[in-house]
């Protein structure tokens, strides 16, 4: 099967600090892959390298088979690739359904847009409470799910996800890596997440890498990467 | 009380004038985050382009045949002038610096002023240019308040400008994405928001305004001049700064408080230190609260 | 070199259209309704060739086919900058002395003018780089304390008779309490709020020396101040002193040239001080520097007061040279030319802001023959330098990267 996502050997760097030093991966239609590793490994520079925000120095990115590397970020999820950013970045003073629409920015399909409002509503019934709220003025949590919303707005093919879990409570968590389950399950999306929680990742994607200082150091199914002595030690804490 | 009244209309006609040039002020620092020097340049260019336009039509016998079709080509025309020597001075001085320290690009924006300033005066002399003044002759007279139709007209201009942007920003697509970009760049370019052309638009609409305040400032006072952009240019950008800067509403509450300050200061107090009242008030409030007006904390924005 | 091109002609040629287009409204349309486009696209034509030709070396230059010519340059400038090295930087400076100190010997009143120019704007320029490049508060109503400090002279020499050496520190002084009364009500104020109090605060003061008749006598200015004058021993009737007033431009200049040394040293020793450390962090993080116990407002106030220190004394000389002060030598535009000065050198730098000062000084005398085009060629020369060299001429050196270079 041909990958939908693949980076070959990407070099990026801020300045004259290196950040990748040669991504490779790959990632199938319709799986979730997760990436962990620890701070400063490069894991969300791989996201932002994809979705064309950091520029690569070398190498190159292929999404359906043609080379993204060049293009312009806002040209992305017009193709489909969409990312829920580090941090949820969320537009503070925008009300939560103007941050949805936003969502659906290039759009053009009114009553798609409609119908997928609805269906985002229904998946983050919290949220429909909260339309006419500023952004800002959410609970980490459900930034968290107005993040996620948004990208669904796009109708991505691929959907980059960086830290979902990072500072929120257990059980919010969990709600999000259902959901993030049933996209995945139910229309077949394929993810790219992202993680420190390396646990979560693993169990909920299907296969993994890890970084370590902007290198690829291993690659495997899920399962195998969640019984390897190596990675329980350094990333599971046993 | 006459006067008082008078000197209110009077202080309302020169606010909302302020009001639309430091919208272009408070747009552009809301999605760039620089104080664009050469905004002044585009009211004196508005200017100019206007006393143009017009006399050209004066030149073919339209004005007198048809004065309100002249009056509208010659705003639209000027407008549209203005928003493309906007734009054009964005991608040339401002874009390639956006990534450096925002120093770079005040200069740049100081040293296209300049530039500007001396392009109007080399091509167009160093006196004043006196605007038509057929237009709007005649004046209401309702107890001891007089307003000149020239007064109404610019009121009614004013008026219907500003709630076209309120429209455009608040209610509309494009305008949601240039609030989306003032707040994140990057998430609106995740979205798909091209952020260059946001940025386009901006300066385009910031302009705009501009340039109709310039050809109404002209008409005001009957003539123009290459520096006529200096001062009106700070006192706006001191009144998009007293509103909060980035924020529209305080843009255009800030011009009306400037407006007002300055008239009823040249009124009641001293003509002479007319100019040093605006910046007296502006000083005052930022005083008791750093951020403007209607002004956000803002995070601290460093040189 | 075909590549580049590529790249960029579309661009370029949408750029001269939109060019046209905003020149011809100006040039073509005739107050007696008629159109012309002759003279637009003459002019238009000089400047298409100029950019073509610029475009074309800067296209030559990216794609090495002009390596022959400058590479010789290039290796000249690292051998230059290698013999330079191995020389010790005391041996340097007083090289720089020793020009400077026989430099009007060997030069015209002209070359003198321009050299005392560079001199004043040497001391505004390092003046301001405390407030800018060190605390980092932007300041565009700098020119003031110049002003307050010009004044001052004029003011106590024509009606109390003080000579220029003991107006000197007091100018200082009331430059200073100058500084703080303006520094007081913005210390709350971060970042842009700052630059338009400050451009206020500079209107202000200029507008009040237009005004203030029965004082400044307004725009007409103060006339008959008097040059600095010294004791100089004289032999002519045995020995006494004689009151010597130096009017001669040369004198003029060592005067400069002292003031512009005192100033360089202190602005160096203050630099490298503890209070040039805490203003440095102000810069990068005023929230954290508070929270590690530095004083910030105390120090900001310091920073405003240290930097019209120096505004005031670099006024007190130009008003002693000039003989004559009016408000008109305050305006904004001073202002902006003096953070020109120091954005253009390299914040932070003081080789870098000597340059700054000389290349704007000389840059606008380069052009005089060409009158009418100076400023269009400083405001055009500005925009380029900054397209280019965003950081200055001589950037700073500096121990580890400033926090708005890492958020890029």
């Amino acid at each position: 099967m041909e990958p939908i996502l693949e980076l070959k050997d990407v070099y990026s760097s801020y300045g004259s600090i290196k950040a990748l030093k040669g991504i490779s991966l790959k990632v199938f239609p319709g799986e979730i892959v997760a990436i962990i590793g620890a701070n400063g490994a490069g894991k969300s520079t791989t996201l932002m390298a994809t979705c064309g925000i950091v520029p690569i120095d070398k190498g190159d990115i292929l999404y359906q088979g043609k080379s993204i590397s060049g293009l312009m970020a806002e040209k992305l999820p017009i193709m489909g690739l969409c990312q829920v950013p580090e941090g949820r970045r969320i537009f503070p003073r925008l009300t939560v359904h103007e941050n949805l629409e936003l969502g659906a920015f290039y759009r053009k399909d009114r009553a798609g847009i409609e119908k997928d409002m609805e269906r985002v509503y229904d998946l983050f019934p919290v949220l429909r409470d909260r339309t006419k709220q500023q952004g800002g003025t959410l609970s980490g949590g459900e930034q968290q799910m107005l993040a996620i919303a948004r990208a669904l707005m796009t109708r991505p093919k691929v959907l980059l996800m960086d830290e979902p879990s990072l500072g929120l409570a257990p059980l919010i968590v969990q709600r999000i890596f259902d959901i993030i389950h049933d996209v995945n399950e139910s229309e077949g999306m394929t993810i790219l997440l992202v993680e420190q929680n390396a646990n979560l990742a693993l169990q909920a994607a299907q296969r993994g890498y890890v970084l370590e200082t902007g290198t690829v150091t291993m690659e495997d199914d899920a399962d195998k990467l969640l019984h390897n002595e190596e990675i329980r030690k350094a990333y599971l804490g046993e | 009380m006459d006067y008082f009244i008078q000197q209110f209309i009077n202080g309302i006609t020169l606010g909302g004038l302020y009001a639309l040039i430091a919208l272009g002020y408070t747009m552009v620092y809301g999605v760039i985050q620089l104080i664009n020097f050469a905004h002044g340049e585009f009211f004196a260019a508005g200017g100019y382009v206007g006393v143009i336009v017009l006399s050209y039509l004066t030149g073919l016998g339209l004005l007198e045949t048809h004065p309100v079709l002249c009056l509208t080509a010659s705003f639209a025309l000027t407008m549209a002038y203005c928003a493309f020597l906007a734009v054009g001075v964005e991608k040339v001085a401002y874009k390639p610096l956006r990534k450096q320290s925002r120093l770079a690009a005040l200069l740049s924006a100081l040293g296209m002023s300049i530039f500007l300033s001396n392009g109007l005066m080399l091509t167009q002399g160093v006196y004043d240019k006196a605007y038509p003044s057929e237009l709007f002759q005649g004046m209401i007279q309702v107890g001891g308040i007089t307003i000149s139709y020239l007064q109404i007209m610019i009121l009614c201009m004013t008026g219907v400008l500003l709630v076209c942007l309120n429209t455009l920003v608040f209610k509309t697509k494009i305008g949601m994405a240039m609030r989306a970009t003032a707040q994140d760049k990057i998430m609106s370019s995740l979205v798909s928001i091209s952020s260059n052309r946001i940025i386009s638009l901006t300066f385009a609409i910031g302009a705009g305004l501009a340039a109709a305040a310039g050809i109404m400032v002209g008409l005001y006072y009957g003539s123009v001049r290459y520096d006529m952009g200096f001062l009106p240019g700070i006192k706006a950008f001191a009144a998009a700064v007293l509103g909060g800067i980035g924020n529209i509403t305080g843009a255009m509450l800030g011009g009306l408080i400037i407006g007002m300050v300055e008239v009823f200061g040249a009124g009641y107090i001293s003509g002479e230190y007319k100019d040093v009242f605006a910046f007296i008030i502006l000083i005052a409030v930022l005083y008791f609260k750093p951020t403007g007006i209607m002004g956000e904390n803002i995070d601290d924005t460093r040189v | 070199m075909i590549q580049e091109f590529k790249k960029i002609w579309k661009p370029y040629l949408i750029g001269l259209l939109w060019l046209l287009g905003l020149l011809w409204p100006l040039l073509g349309i005739h107050p007696d309704g008629t159109l012309s486009f002759a003279r637009t696209f003459t002019v238009w034509l000089y400047i298409a060739t100029g950019i073509s030709i610029c475009a074309v070396i800067y296209l030559l230059n990216k794609s090495d086919a002009l390596g022959p010519v400058t590479a010789p340059i290039g290796n000249a400038r690292k051998a230059l900058g290698a013999f330079g090295k191995t020389v010790p930087t005391w041996v340097w400076l007083l090289a720089l002395l020793v020009v400077a100190l026989i430099y009007p010997q060997v030069t015209n009143r002209y070359a003198q003018d321009v050299a005392v120019n560079v001199l004043i704007y040497i001391c505004l320029g390092l003046g301001l780089n405390i407030v800018v490049g060190l605390a980092g508060m932007l300041d565009l109503g700098y020119i003031a304390f110049y002003g307050v400090g010009a004044y001052s002279y004029a003011l106590l020499n024509t009606h109390f008779g003080i000579s220029f050496w003991a107006t000197l520190p007091i100018a200082a002084l009331l430059a200073c309490i100058a500084g703080c009364i303006i520094g007081y009500p913005t210390l709350r104020m971060r970042g842009d709020y700052l630059a338009i109090v400050t451009l206020g605060f500079g209107e202000i003061v200029r507008i009040i020396l237009n005004n203030w008749m029965s004082v400044t006598n307004g725009p007409n200015g103060i006339l008959g101040v008097k040059a600095p004058s010294i004791f100089w021993p004289s032999f002519a009737e045995g020995f006494s002193f004689e009151l010597l007033y130096l009017k001669k431009l040369h004198y003029l200049y060592y005067i400069a040239l002292g003031l512009a040394i005192i100033t360089i040293i202190s602005v160096r020793n203050l630099n490298y001080s503890r209070i040039g450390r805490a203003w440095e962090s102000i810069r990068e993080d005023e929230t954290a520097a508070e929270l590690m116990g530095v004083n910030t407002f105390l120090l900001k106030l310091l920073a405003y007061a240290m930097g019209a220190l120096f505004a005031g004394l670099a006024g007190a000389f130009f008003c002693a040279r000039m003989r004559f002060v009016s408000p008109e030598s305050f305006t904004f535009l001073e202002s902006a030319m003096v953070l020109s000065m120091v954005v253009l050198g390299g914040m932070g730098s003081i080789p870098g802001i000597m340059l700054g000062a000389a290349a704007l000084i000389v840059l606008p005398e380069v052009f005089r023959e060409f009158e009418t085009y100076r400023m269009l060629a400083f405001g055009l020369a500005m925009i380029v330098m900054m397209l280019f060299r965003p950081a200055g001429l001589i950037p700073a050196k500096r121990v580890g990267t400033r926090s708005e270079e890492k958020e890029g």
